[in-house]
């Protein structure tokens, strides 16, 4: 254990941090909810990517910087302590392009991955439909073979990003007959070919962010089947994996919304309940605790191990220090609390309460809290399913 | 920047965890419950074998020489044991004390015996001043404000006050300060103490850890055991959530306390701050974690025979050993909404 930065990640560091401090917008941007904000993103995406700084774990070769692990965190810590802008291509660049690394054919990899780096290609997932929520294993829209295209029918919903994004990936049955886990196929979507219509749907703040995508005899071509035909249950639990696990929510997200807290609690002491006090430290350590989670994750997987079933203790912790923070935050702003970023009186804090809206969702997407406690139980703590 | 354990340091906690479930059983434990004891002496000797009270005495006293890196994981492992024997105050907090009192003689004196398992010394902090074992020590190091006063047992009175971790035996010990018997005094004093409480709280920590993780342990055990309607009551989704909280907390409290022990074995600036984090998150996780084992276990966890309250009373008297978490939560306040507290990311492991 020696829990010093390298010289050579300190000198990163100080790279990442000069080229953010000359780049990152002075002013927010638009939320990416909103087709102007979504393209502000992208064009923010290509900067970050002429930066040299879009993908830091990835490969040369897909876009990426070819750094590890360690260095992303360092990355993704002084992108967070620079205030830039959130990341429009999530879906894409933090979890399914590790997927593509991983089960993708060489060309695949050559066709997706830089234009998912550069954010050309934003993405949507894909796995989540009217009857099939916590239950994926009960996906029913189907992808028939027809030569070499699939003839895709049947609905997704609640796709994030859905709304303005190029591409969708998820689950369709290949295998009509079959049931549950099996025969289903991991597949990559255009989302403007003929047959598929998106319907976006406002999310509770009243902003275009998910949607649902119909597909009626939609015609995708085979060379976008990722992984085995059939196998597709498999490649999503990878894409899962690093959704709970890791890359979806590096600590400095949370460790920058824990600072903010402190220094709230600190500007409103002399006006707020004694005991948010108490509140507030316990949030300030448990984003700490989140680090030093990650950073040991991180250690163990740069020694050969792997991200399986604590992926779930991951995804409770900071969905859970999420919404406790902004809750705490609104305790303390009082009356202020309800206020939108625009009324007068609001000066600033209404940021806090899109926030809370925001972390509202942690604890539903990337798989309910419940069903990651139920995983806990069955797979690490080896509780009886039945 | 790397934040997992070497192979040895690994091999030596499978090393101890396996010799602990062989020889420091519920059985044993209450045997010397029941002749009103908590150490074992020839447990102890044992455990010497290994080298357990001797880990962070120097070689150069015979010692293992090693630092709490390499000690955290066998503090949990005494946890995981509920082992009753005197092992934060002699092996985690006196022999480094002794160490760094610099007094050459009192050092040549103890630091091999100590290592050798042939003393035990026991440590009075004004935190938590009552000391622990205190009729079985050769040496007492007590806190006399700044002072550090070395005292001979025999020259104390040592006034038992029964408690209610009986493996946790508890003592008032009054005793004439003087030249004779102080050892430091004004900074150094002041110094001394403040490393020691770190480094007790950090093994009364890594001990909540391990203890947290049996309570997890047995409470699955017994759910997966126990029949009610017809089916094990671990298939209830309530019993599963319950313990699956469990094991977020300890599996959330577990690299604080790693890290509190880089930063003690290290002596970085922000030690104290670290120890305490790490002493609130092991609490707190086996504070909750007790509460579920027991609800899972039902009217029998509720019970004497049991064993599952050897590892309940052992977190409830952890939390109070070496700084309750009220205390520990207000040292982490202190700093946290310090002026110059410098927060955020990128801040955890260098204070810039
Ligand atoms: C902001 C947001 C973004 C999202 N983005 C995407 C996306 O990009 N792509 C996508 O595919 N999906 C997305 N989702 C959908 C998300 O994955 C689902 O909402 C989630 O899997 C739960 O499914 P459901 O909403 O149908 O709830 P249900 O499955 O109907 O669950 C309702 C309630 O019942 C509980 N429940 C269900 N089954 C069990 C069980 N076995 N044990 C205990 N409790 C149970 C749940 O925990 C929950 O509390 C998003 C959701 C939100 C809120």
């Amino acid at each position: 254990m020696d829990l010093v930065y390298t010289a050579e990640q300190e000198a990163f560091r100080k790279e990442a941090r000069t080229w953010l401090e000359a780049n990152v917008p002075s002013r927010p941007l638009k939320s990416f909810d909103t087709k102007e904000g979504f393209e502000e993103h992208r064009e923010w995406e290509k900067q970050l990517q002429a930066g040299g700084f879009a993908m830091v774990p990835w490969p040369v070769e897909y876009g990426g910087r070819g750094a590890n692990l360690l260095e992303w965190l360092v990355f993704e810590e002084e992108y967070f302590r620079a205030k830039a802008p959130a990341r429009v291509n999530q879906n894409g660049i933090f979890l399914l392009g590790p997927t593509i690394m991983e089960y993708g054919t060489p060309e695949q990899k050559a066709r997706f991955l830089p234009k998912m780096a550069s954010s050309e290609e934003v993405w949507a997932q894909g796995w989540s439909e009217p009857n099939a929520g916590s239950d994926m294993a009960n996906i029913q829209a189907t992808a028939i073979r027809d030569g070499d295209h699939f003839v895709i029918n049947g609905q997704k919903t609640w796709a994030s990003r859905g709304a303005y994004a190029h591409w969708l990936f998820g689950m369709f049955r290949t295998d009509p007959d079959s049931e549950r886990h099996r025969g289903l196929s991991f597949i990559l979507c255009p989302l403007d070919a003929p047959g598929i219509t998106v319907r976006p749907i406002e999310k509770l703040n009243h902003k275009a962010a998910f949607a649902e995508v119909f597909f009626d005899d939609a015609r995708v071509s085979v060379d976008h089947l990722l992984g085995e035909e059939g196998k597709g249950w498999n490649v999503s639990m990878s894409t899962a994996g690093f959704e709970r696990g890791l890359m979806l929510r590096s600590p400095a997200r949370f460790q920058d919304t824990a600072a903010k807290l402190v220094a709230l609690y600190k500007e409103n002491e002399g006006s707020c309940d004694p005991g948010l006090k108490r509140r507030v430290v316990d949030c300030w350590m448990r984003a700490e605790a989140y680090t030093l989670d990650t950073y040991r994750t991180v250690s163990r997987l740069l020694e050969g191990g792997k991200i399986g079933a604590e992926a779930s203790l991951n995804k409770i912790f900071w969905s859970e220090l999420d919404v406790e923070m902004h809750e705490v935050a609104l305790e303390i702003l009082g009356w202020r609390a309800e206020l939108l970023p625009q009324a007068s009186e609001a000066q600033g804090v209404g940021e806090w309460l899109d926030g809370y809206i925001f972390a509202l969702a942690g604890p539903i997407y990337a798989g309910t809290n419940e069903i990651q406690r139920n995983i806990i139980a069955e797979r690490i703590l080896g509780l009886p399913r039945k | 920047m790397r934040f997992t354990f070497d192979e040895d340091q690994l091999l030596f906690q499978t090393t101890l965890r396996d010799f602990l479930s062989n020889e420091c059983t519920p059985e044993v434990i209450r045997k010397a419950w029941d002749e009103g004891r908590s150490h074992t002496p020839a447990l102890w000797a044992q455990l010497a074998e290994l080298g357990v009270p001797g880990l962070l005495v120097p070689e150069a006293h015979d010692g293992m020489g090693m630092s709490e890196i390499d000690s955290v994981l066998l503090f949990e492992e005494a946890g995981r044991a509920a082992l009753p024997e005197p092992v934060i105050a002699t092996a985690a907090v006196a022999a480094p004390l002794l160490v760094e009192l610099g007094d050459e003689a009192l050092a040549g004196e103890w630091l091999p015996r100590i290592g050798g398992g042939d003393a035990i010394v026991g440590v009075g902090h004004e935190v938590s001043p009552l000391v622990v074992d205190a009729d079985v020590s050769h040496l007492l190091l007590l806190q006399r404000g700044d002072e550090v006063h070395a005292v001979a047992p025999d020259s104390a009175e040592i006034v038992a006050q029964p408690a209610n971790d009986p493996s946790r035996r508890l003592f008032k010990v009054n005793f004439d300060a003087g030249d004779a018997t102080r050892v430091a005094a004004g900074d150094a004093g002041r110094s001394l103490w403040a490393a020691a409480l770190d480094r007790g709280a950090l093994a009364a920590a890594a001990q909540l850890v391990g203890a947290t993780d049996k309570l997890i342990t047995l409470a699955a055990e017994y759910a997966e055991q126990r029949q009610q309607f017809g089916k094990p009551i671990g298939s209830f989704q309530a019993v599963k959530h319950m313990l699956a909280n469990c094991k977020v907390k300890l599996e959330y409290a577990r690299p604080v306390v790693h890290r509190a022990a880089h930063s003690v074995a290290r002596s970085v600036s922000d030690r104290s701050l670290h120890v305490s984090m790490a002493k609130v998150a092991a609490a707190d996780a086996a504070q909750f974690a007790s509460r579920q084992a027991l609800q899972v276990h039902g009217a029998l966890g509720y019970t004497w025979e049991q064993d599952l309250h050897i590892w309940m009373r052992r977190a409830w008297s952890l939390e109070q050993a070496w700084g309750r978490n009220d205390f520990h939560r207000s040292r982490v306040e202190e700093r946290v909404l310090e002026a110059s507290a410098r927060l955020g990311p990128g801040r955890t492991f260098r204070g810039e």
